[in-house]
């Protein structure tokens, strides 16, 4: 993917506005000047801090390790959040919980790229529905962070199905929705407290359909466009067009502030700021886009104004143009087997997941459901089979790639999580079985090196505020 | 000649509506699961004789005559049955074609499949090609809670609509108390005072009686209900909270008819008082979350627990473009308590004797129709597939407009519309 490397240095700059406008401002002689002003690019920051852990070994336990190798008999150790070392077999540290994982298997915990828990909450009410900002077709100003409700009880339900991070994402009626958030699947009591530490935002955007719909049919209609796929692409350029635009006069503003001049900074544009940070490469765009088409003409415009897409999302007809995708180095965040509920979605196969792999491109299974979401090993598996079928060979260690390690490229924090490896996040599940069985459970999962769900211990499963004191409190999910 | 003419038409009528299905068929060396998930039969001959099932039998020999079909190694029950989907009435809901399962009629109660069935539907060689040979199809929406006549199809050859009036179908959850009349209160009074004056030998009757001589004016609704008011069919009730499915309870009692709970989230409480009643249950056993204040009770343990409580149940898929997913969610059950015979039951015999069709379809026995297939291993298990599919005796081409796509991108072709 070459746009991302060969920036250029006018796009690069906003990395690094604070630091050159102090240094350089101090050397010039002439007028008075202001404070120079900067911008918090964090303003949210994460809260989160790791549940309490105890060193944990689990032994004879056939792994998963998210990059492609399997260890049958195996052992891995987590020590203070990380993950300490995986082998064949380890030693248990003093004071150390040892799990005998016969017949069981470990992997990564599962990453969901695409989800609207929190924002789109249980129990589904008027007053829960936070995860479409529509009003405006592009709301990069629209952050889902503040959407999100951390006592839907979907995030437990995630949890037991082996969920350690996950991107919310707000909803696909805008051509810009506005920016994502990468979480820690943890309990939290403010939304901060679930925030991946170091994950970079997303923003996410809409192709086809939903946009010219909600837009071009709607109750704004006919006042706001888009009501056509080339009214979409006209917003989008013109949003791109628009924060070019705002970039240069930040820009313009830093040279002459390091020029001595008193100037006054532009007006802050929240939402121009949200894409200037993606033309800056800070900010990662996840397109919701189901026909191959669509993707096609967003890899130009992609190229056009120098960002990265760093995956579609949905992308029922990556399998149409995967050695395309995988030439653009941008990811696919999949379903199974959901097709045909509109006509974007009517040429959905079963073996886009397996197609997209074998081509070499980045594929990912996603949820997009707070259903799904529990048994995303479940959709994997499926996909597996359904490659396999039509003699796409591919082995079930390979595979788990669209459930860890690609899901967390696409998010940017594969650094951090997505495989066994030492030195990484202990994000980490403990399936009674075979993950590819239907008959298979999380038995354990971790985050961060701690139990965040215990099939066999009903302390270690959380109960939502919401559920307290209401029918079904407690009780087996 | 005239002779030979009409004899020679009907000779070809007879081939085309029986077609392929007046072969003879043997299944051997397979597993035979006989009577829904139970009734295994190990390297069982399973005879197909006219469409029909003509015998299960260990070890038997393969007539003269037969097409013999390997199972070796693999598992054979009957074609699965998807409880609740709209098969037939919808391709692209959203965004393309018309959406038959939902309607803006005043009066819902009278709606037939019949009307609105497409046999072409591209959905239904999708759902079949994964073993799912018959669906209960009908209607989902309507302007009132009544949502017409639920039918049981098959997924193949000529005549799908095997059963037309199965149920009638008619919603009381809390969504259809908000728009019919803003109350549960309001709901079913109006539903009671409906069935108050459909009971047979009612004032209304008597009247009739009085003027012999006035034609009956045709009512599509009251047609329905009286199949209802007689025990022909069931009232299939969709409802969720516990309180409102002990309504139903004494719905039941108070018309003595036959009642069915759809959806059901939280029939797993009552589940006695149910079974006590011999209510069953169809639902999608894979919901768990508080989806709404009328489903708090969500579990997926819920299956379970009613087939232990000795509720009948049956299964529904997430959604009907991937009813093909209710063998899925027959594992799912499994996973969270339910024996893995009652759960293939779900899926086969129990929605055949629900929704009164298992007389011909729903076990392996003799004389019912040969839904049959073939799978690869587990039928449940998420890796596993149907390797051969027989519907009334036709041996189906594992094709659909999805695995036509495929191969037209299997190798990422320039122009692949004309490579094939």
């Amino acid at each position: 993917m070459k746009n991302a490397l060969t920036r250029p240095a006018w796009l690069r700059s906003g990395l690094a506005i604070t630091a050159m406008g102090l240094a350089l401002a101090a050397c010039q002689p002439g007028e008075e000047q202001g404070e120079f002003v900067e911008i918090n690019k964090d303003p949210f920051p994460s809260s989160y801090t790791p549940l309490a852990s105890i060193p944990t070994l689990i032994t004879n336990v056939t792994i998963l390790d998210g990059k492609g190798g399997r260890i049958d008999g195996g052992s891995i150790l987590m020590e203070g959040g990380d993950i300490k070392a995986v082998g064949q077999t380890l030693e248990a540290p003093e004071g150390a919980e040892v799990i005998d994982g016969t017949g069981r298997w470990v992997t990564p915990g599962i990453i969901d790229t695409h989800s609207h828990l929190g924002v789109y909450p249980s129990p589904g009410v008027r007053s829960h529905s936070d995860g479409n900002e529509v009003g405006e077709p592009v709301t990069a100003d629209a952050w889902v962070e503040h959407s999100n409700w951390p006592q839907d009880p979907g995030f437990v339900r995630a949890a037991a199905g082996g969920i350690t991070a996950l991107q919310l994402l707000p909803g696909s009626a805008n051509l810009v929705g506005g920016r994502s958030v990468t979480l820690k699947n943890v309990p939290g009591r403010v939304a901060q407290d679930m925030k991946f530490p170091g994950a970079p935002y997303g923003m996410k955007m809409a192709c086809g359909e939903n946009p010219k719909r909600v837009y071009g049919e709607g109750k704004n209609s006919p006042e706001f466009r888009p009501h056509t796929r080339m009214g979409n692409v006209a917003g989008y350029r013109a949003a791109w067009a628009e924060a070019q635009d705002y970039q240069r006069a930040w820009d313009k503003y830093e040279r002459d502030y390091k020029a001595g001049k008193d100037v006054l900074p532009p007006k802050r544009d929240l939402n121009l700021e949200t894409l200037a940070g993606v033309l800056n490469g800070e900010i990662l765009v996840h397109m919701h886009c189901y026909r191959a088409d669509d993707m096609g003409t967003m890899l130009d415009v992609m190229k056009e104004f120098n960002y990265k897409i760093s995956s579609f999302h949905h992308a029922v007809e990556s399998y149409k143009i995967a050695d395309k995708l995988k030439e653009d180095g941008v990811c696919s965040s999949m379903w199974a087997d959901w097709w045909g509920f509109k006509m974007e979605a009517y040429d959905g196969i079963r073996e886009n997941i397996p197609m997209v792999h074998k081509a070499g491109a980045c594929a990912i299974v996603h949820s997009d459901s707070d259903s799904g979401i529990q048994r995303l090993n479940q959709e994997a598996a499926k996909a597996l089979a359904d490659g396999r079928r039509v003699g796409i060979d591919i082995s079930k260690a390979e595979a788990w790639q669209w459930l860890s390690l690609n899901p967390a490229k696409s998010l940017g924090i594969d650094d951090k999580t997505g495989t066994l490896e030492a030195g990484k996040d202990a994000d980490v599940v403990l399936w009674s079985g075979d993950p590819f069985s239907v008959y298979t459970k999380a038995d354990m999962t971790f985050v961060d090196g701690a139990v965040t769900f215990d099939r066999h211990d009903p302390s270690r499963q959380p109960v939502m505020d919401f559920e307290l004191g209401q029918p079904g409190e407690g009780d087996v999910k | 000649m005239r002779t030979f003419k009409s004899l020679m038409g009907a000779s070809l009528v007879a081939l085309m509506t029986a077609g392929a299905s007046a072969e003879d068929i043997a299944i051997t060396g397979g597993t035979a699961f006989t009577d829904g998930g139970s009734g295994k039969v190990e390297n069982a001959t399973v005879l197909i004789h006219d469409g029909k099932i003509q015998s299960v039998t260990a070890g038997g020999a393969v007539p003269a005559g037969y097409r013999a079909v390997d199972a070796s190694g693999k598992w054979v029950t009957v074609g699965f049955m998807v409880s609740g989907s709209n098969l037939g009435l919808m391709d692209v809901p959203l965004s393309g074609n018309l959406n038959d399962a939902r309607t803006d009629a005043k009066n819902g109660m009278g709606l037939e499949v019949k009307y609105a069935f497409n046999p072409a539907s591209t959905l239904i060689p999708v759902t079949r090609i994964e073993g799912v040979t018959r669906a209960v199809t009908g209607f989902s929406g309507s302007k009132d809670m009544w949502r017409g006549q639920s039918a049981v199809v098959a997924l193949a050859g000529d005549d799908m609509i095997v059963a037309d009036h199965v149920a009638l179908s008619i919603d009381m959850d809390e969504g259809a108390a908000k728009s019919n009349g803003g109350s549960r209160a309001a709901l079913w009074d109006s539903v009671i005072t409906t069935l108050e004056g459909a009971r047979p030998n009612g004032d209304d009757d008597k009247k009739d009686d009085d003027k012999k001589d006035k034609k009956p004016k045709y009512d599509s609704g009251k047609a329905a209900l009286e199949r209802v008011m007689t025990g022909e069919v069931p009232l299939l009730v969709e409802v969720e909270r516990k309180a409102d499915i002990l309504n139903v309870i004494e719905l039941k009692k108070r018309f003595g008819i036959n009642v069915v709970i759809t959806s059901g989230a939280e029939a797993w409480m009552v589940a006695d008082e149910l079974a006590a009643a011999g209510i069953p249950v169809v639902m999608d056993p894979s919901r768990n979350l508080p989806e709404d204040f009328d489903t708090l009770g969500n579990t997926s343990a819920a299956a379970g627990r009613l087939h232990a409580a000795g509720v009948k149940v049956a299964f529904m898929a997430p959604d009907t473009h991937n009813s093909r997913l209710v063998v899925q969610n027959a594992g799912i059950a499994v996973a969270m308590g339910m024996p893995w015979d009652a759960a293939v039951d779900a899926i086969s015999k129990n929605p055949a004797e629900i929704f009164g069709v298992a007389g011909s379809y729903g076990t392996m026995t003799a004389g019912k129709d040969a839904d049959v297939v073939i799978w690869n291993g587990d039928p449940l298990e998420l890796m596993t597939s149907a390797d051969a599919v027989f519907i009334r005796g036709e041996q189906i081409a594992l094709e659909s407009r999805q695995t036509k796509l495929r191969d037209r991108y299997m190798d990422l072709p320039r122009s692949p519309a004309y490579n094939k």
